[in-house]
């Protein structure tokens, strides 16, 4: 699954795209992040992390496509 | 009503006023965010703005959407600058135009909060010794 990445999450992972090695299909937002979560430890110290699907805000219990585009989100400080 | 939504390397000011003329709009207000010299008392040199563009687009026309739905606006402009920034630069253009006023200054209002909210663009800011994402620390 390729996983686009932003702003510190971005620093974290190393890449503004990452290969995320998936053997199921389909797989709960939650369950994606508990695996990132393994991967990058880093990331459970961000006060938010939000994932996009297709664009949109998902929630934790969305269900994601590996074929999906999906996203980091770290807070975000536009304005 | 009619929308102009725009990420951007260089904010054009002037562009974002004139996509805010109307003939039916009594009154256009603007809201203008630029770069400060001061974060938490250090000292900023620049900001670097990063923004997932297609979603940032995406969701500055639902904003401007939903702006529309709550007050009677003939036009909403939304610009967000990404790159480098220097102090002074302007980052963020906001503006409604509407008959009366009241509707142009809270739609205004309302959109560069929930602009800061929701729309995926972060900023990095540099100080003389260091720089950090803001926000991405507890």
């Amino acid at each position: 699954m390729k996983i686009n990445a932003f702003g510190i999450a971005k620093d974290i992972t190393g890449a503004s795209q990452i290969e995320f090695p998936m053997e199921e299909t389909f797989v709960k937002v939650k369950d994606l992040k508990s695996l990132l979560y393994q991967k990058y430890p880093d990331l459970i110290n961000l006060p938010s992390l939000a994932i996009s699907v297709n664009l949109f805000y998902a929630s934790e219990e969305t269900i994601v496509n590996k074929h999906d585009e999906v996203a980091l989100i770290p807070p975000v400080s536009g304005g | 009503m009619e929308s102009h939504i725009a990420i951007t390397p260089e904010i054009n000011i002037q562009e974002g006023y004139e996509n805010l003329i109307d003939p039916k709009s009594g009154g256009i207000c603007t809201f203008i965010g630029t770069v400060r010299d001061l974060n938490n008392e250090k000292e900023v040199s620049n900001l670097f703005f990063e923004a997932y563009e297609k979603m940032a687009i995406l969701k500055l026309e639902e904003l401007a959407q939903e702006a529309g739905s709550k007050w009677p606006l003939n036009k909403v402009v939304l610009i967000h600058a990404v790159g480098m920034k220097k102090i002074t630069d302007p980052v963020v253009f906001v503006g409604a135009s509407s008959a009366h006023r009241d509707a142009a200054f809270q739609a205004s209002r309302y959109l560069i909060d929930r602009l800061k909210e929701v729309v995926p663009i972060w900023k990095k800011e540099t100080y003389q010794d260091h720089s950090s994402w803001i926000n991405a620390h507890p």
